[in-house]
């Protein structure tokens, strides 16, 4: 058995998993505060002011815009006019702000003050994923991340599911926007039939995707316990939840008319027939009180926390604690965090950082400048992570093993050669390239 | 030639020894010995759900124009904007022209109603299934072609498996070591002087993943810098996409010698919910540069197609009825393509379950009559020489040959 850790070991380590990465100022306050009331302090970001990463946000303006003010100013490159503008660049059109997304992304792992907060954010980011390549999407995402996510990152796991069930981009990702019941679908046709040509109406019938990944990927988990009859049966749920102005002032609506009114069942429950919005909002709550929604999400943030392999007694306890609190995120982590499991030593580096964590943990610990533009947002997408660009639903992984290979073990040292020697435009760091080398060690790729 | 051990692991720079690897490729690459021409089986995963039903459409089934009346393609005849006649019944998609002359010079075979038996119809779960190759049991750490790789420890190079992708698949991860790329050109540490240093440590970690990590890393440098010049350029005619990119780095590869024998790529776009279009559109566009790619793949290897097979895999098809966003949904059976070798092409391949209503898997989708494992199993044993295909698909029962190979 190995030995416990020291004092030392234990402030780096609670560096290591509830920030993205040691500083040694911060390493200095975990030790005059003690590690529980650190932690306390960082479930409580409201409490904690954020003035240097503020003025680090203030040049990106995108992040502050509405969609349809950024659909205005960032058009899709066809409608933009003058060929050759965005030569120089090459970032124009809603490139421009999903870069500005990336960048707000990184800065706050690397300078907020809110650490914790900010890796939760990136936690649901993942969870909840939406590509923000996809169509509409380009400029649905400014507002997912700023309006949806954020405001519950901390908070209640039943209020996550409502915000992104009702988030223009999540309803554009994965089709329910378009999906309707049979009888709408029907009359669609019948109408386009009658008139004829002219852009096809997409609303034609039924379109499971959604349903589907709310029940494997954002509640219950793939062995859940759920059918293909249980997903049909959401997807009719969730019709007429859908998008006014999916490229303009983009908002949620709940379209009656495309609803279907029939009666469901879902997962032995049944849903009365002649309803409306409540039949999604009853699944919301069904699904955010289910056991399996409890341990899949434990399971999740255990291995966030904890190690790439959850210990089943933690799994238990934090799911316990989500069903005792009707989903509390807080305090479900507050319960990891000073479990045993947690500082155990066989939890001591024992996660491999997956590429964000890397970028930002070699900048806070080496001080750097950065305006996190686009040669140090390379690096990430070199690694893997190009951020909120993560195609399938999944979102990006959080096990060692897929992040780890010869090549991205190459980009990773690659990325500490050039950062130490000052290689990066936007990035500079003022120390001894030597100082830089113990990070490209074995070490520092695990947290 | 006649470097001693010693002054070759010194010039290297890499403390070899240290590997536990035996640095019999490099003493042959450090005498300008390139490693014997041997068979190539190249992986391409279409990822997302291939609608097989348009690529290769059965166009004699009237069901086929009935269920999808927006979504069809033209069943063959003169002019453009038709599906390309093969045999009768089965027609290509018109954006798939390139492949027809392939299937004529019989080097390119097609295999209908196949695919992964387990009915999940999650993205996640249906690529597992079919990278594992274990579908409906989840628990499989490695991929099948990594077992393959294990099965035959017979070439001992760091090349012998590259992934042009992302990240590494599941259907190379395993025991055996496998490599992945970019491009062949930014795989190079940026401080040569450096890198004994840096590696060092990762060879002698404590710590199996990184050290696993450092060793193939320290070999495939040390190799691609001993035939640096071997390697001949990237050839034309490649659609210029990650994907054509990717297919013709593998094709590199297999001119330069370097000992590469399992290479996998993919390519995305599949997933056609919504405006899928027919002979135009979303999908053809996809299905364009996928037969653009093959077909300068096809060209830029030439005779050197004889000792290269090339497979393709998607996780399932699709639904056979359009849905109402003029798209499909996720459904059953696909198709795949196997195209070099020996393989006896000219030849659609795969018992045809019919599209009536009463034939469709759950009511709704193409049934399966061809298990995906038979397919790969052909080309393992066939092509690659396997045996023993126990090791590669455990608990598949094995029956005779589905593809038919020349002598």
């Amino acid at each position: 058995m190995a030995a416990p850790l020291t004092q030392e070991e234990e402030a780096t380590h609670l560096l290591n998993r509830i920030s993205f990465g040691p500083t040694s100022r911060e390493m200095e306050r975990v030790n005059r505060l003690g590690t529980l009331p650190y932690l306390e302090e960082q479930l409580h970001p409201e409490r904690i002011s954020d003035p240097l990463v503020e003025g680090k946000l203030a040049a990106l303006k995108t992040i502050r815009l509405r969609s349809d003010e950024l659909f205005e100013l960032y058009p899709p490159p066809r409608l933009s006019q003058g060929e050759g503008q965005g030569k120089s660049s090459g970032m124009r059109g809603p490139r421009y702000v999903i870069l500005e997304l990336q960048q707000a992304r990184l800065l706050r792992a690397v300078y907020s003050q809110r650490q914790l907060y900010e890796l939760m954010v990136d936690f649901w980011t993942n969870h909840f994923n939406v590509f923000a390549g996809k169509g509409a999407d380009r400029w649905l995402v400014t507002s997912y991340d700023r309006d949806t996510i954020r405001p519950h990152a901390l908070g209640r796991f039943r209020d996550l599911i409502r915000a992104t069930a009702q988030s223009p981009a999540m309803l554009f990702y994965l089709d329910n926007w378009l999906s309707v019941s049979q009888e709408a679908g029907q009359e669609i046709r019948g109408r386009q039939g009658l008139l004829g040509s002219g852009r096809p109406n997409l609303r034609q019938g039924l379109n499971e995707n959604y349903a589907r990944e709310l029940l494997e990927l954002h509640t219950l988990g793939v062995d859940g316990g759920y059918t293909q009859r249980d997903v049909e049966e959401v997807a009719r749920c969730f019709t007429g939840w859908t998008i006014r102005r999916p490229r303009g002032r983009a908002e949620f609506q709940f379209d009656s008319r495309l609803h279907d009114r029939g009666e469901k069942l879902v997962l032995g429950l049944k849903i009365p027939p002649g309803r409306g919005m409540e039949d999604g909002l009853q699944v919301i709550d069904l699904l955010s009180r289910h056991p399996s929604t409890a341990r899949f999400i434990a399971t999740k943030l255990v291995r966030r926390f904890v190690a790439d392999d959850p210990p089943p007694p933690l799994v238990t306890a934090a799911a316990q604690i989500f069903q005792e609190t009707d989903g509390d995120i807080r305090r479900v982590i507050r319960a990891i965090v000073s479990a045993p499991e947690f500082s155990a030593p066989e939890a001591w580096r024992s996660k491999i950082k997956k590429p964000l964590e890397l970028v930002a943990s070699a900048l806070r610990a080496l001080g750097a400048e950065t305006d996190a533009s686009l040669p140090l947002l390379r690096y990430l997408a070199r690694m893997g992570e190009p951020l909120f660009l993560a195609q399938p639903p999944t979102g990006f992984p959080d096990l060692g093993a897929s992040w780890i290979g010869p090549d991205s073990l190459l980009t990773r040292i690659n990325f500490i050669l050039d950062l130490s020697a000052n290689r990066i435009p936007g990035t500079r760091v003022d120390r001894e390239p030597s100082d830089a080398l113990p990070l490209a060690a074995p070490e520092f790729q695990r947290r | 030639m006649a470097l001693s051990r010693r002054g070759f692991l010194k010039s290297t720079g890499l403390g070899f020894l240290a590997l536990g690897f035996p640095p019999a490729f490099l003493a042959r690459a450090a005498e300008g010995e390139r490693e014997k021409p041997g068979r190539v089986l190249v992986v391409i995963f279409q990822r997302g759900g291939m609608d097989g039903l348009n690529a290769v459409i059965p166009f004699k089934e009237r069901s086929y124009y009935a269920l999808r009346p927006s979504i069809a393609v033209p069943e063959p005849a003169a002019g453009e904007e038709r599906s390309l006649d093969l045999d009768g019944f089965y027609a290509l998609h018109p954006a798939l022209a390139p492949l027809k002359t392939i299937f004529q010079q019989g080097h390119l075979a097609i295999v209908h109603a196949t695919g992964s038996p387990d009915n999940t119809r999650s993205h996640f779960d249906a690529q597992d299934y079919m990278e594992i190759g274990t579908p409906g049991t989840k628990g499989t750490a490695d991929g099948w072609l990594n077992r393959y790789l294990a099965a035959n420890r017979r070439r001992e190079t760091p090349l012998r498996s590259v992934a042009l992708s992302p990240a590494l698949p599941r259907i190379l991860a395993g025991a055996a070591p496998a490599l992945t790329m970019a491009s062949i050109e930014q795989f190079r540490l940026r401080n040569d002087s450096a890198a004994t240093g840096l590696l060092r440590p990762y060879l002698s970690a404590n710590d199996p993943l990184l050290r696993k990590a450092g060793e193939g890393l320290s070999a495939a440098l040390a190799q691609l810098r001993e035939i640096a010049s071997a390697i001949p350029a990237r050839a034309e005619g490649y659609p210029n996409s990650r994907f054509g990119t990717a297919l013709g780095e593998i094709a590199r590869l297999i001119k330069a010698d370097v000992g590469l024998e399992i290479a996998f790529t993919e390519v995305g776009g599949w997933d056609t919910h919504v405006n899928q279009g027919g002979a135009n559109g979303a999908m053809a566009n996809r299905l364009k540069e996928l037969a653009q790619a093959l077909w300068a793949f096809h060209q830029d290897l030439g005779d050197r197609m004889e000792d290269v097979v090339l497979l393709t895999l998607s996780e399932f098809g699709r639904t056979v009825r359009e849905n109402g966003n003029r798209g499909t949904d996720h459904g059953h059976a696909n198709v795949m393509l196997v195209m070099g070798g020996k393989v006896r092409g000219g030849k659609v391949y795969g018992r045809w379950p019919g599209l009536d209503p009463e034939a469709l898997y759950e009511g709704r989708d193409l049934t399966l009559t061809t298990d995906f494992r038979a397919i790969c199993s052909d080309v393992l044993r066939s092509h690659m020489g396997q045996k023993n295909l126990s090791a590669v698909f455990p608990r598949f029962p094995l029956s005779s040959s589905t593809l038919e190979w020349q002598a």
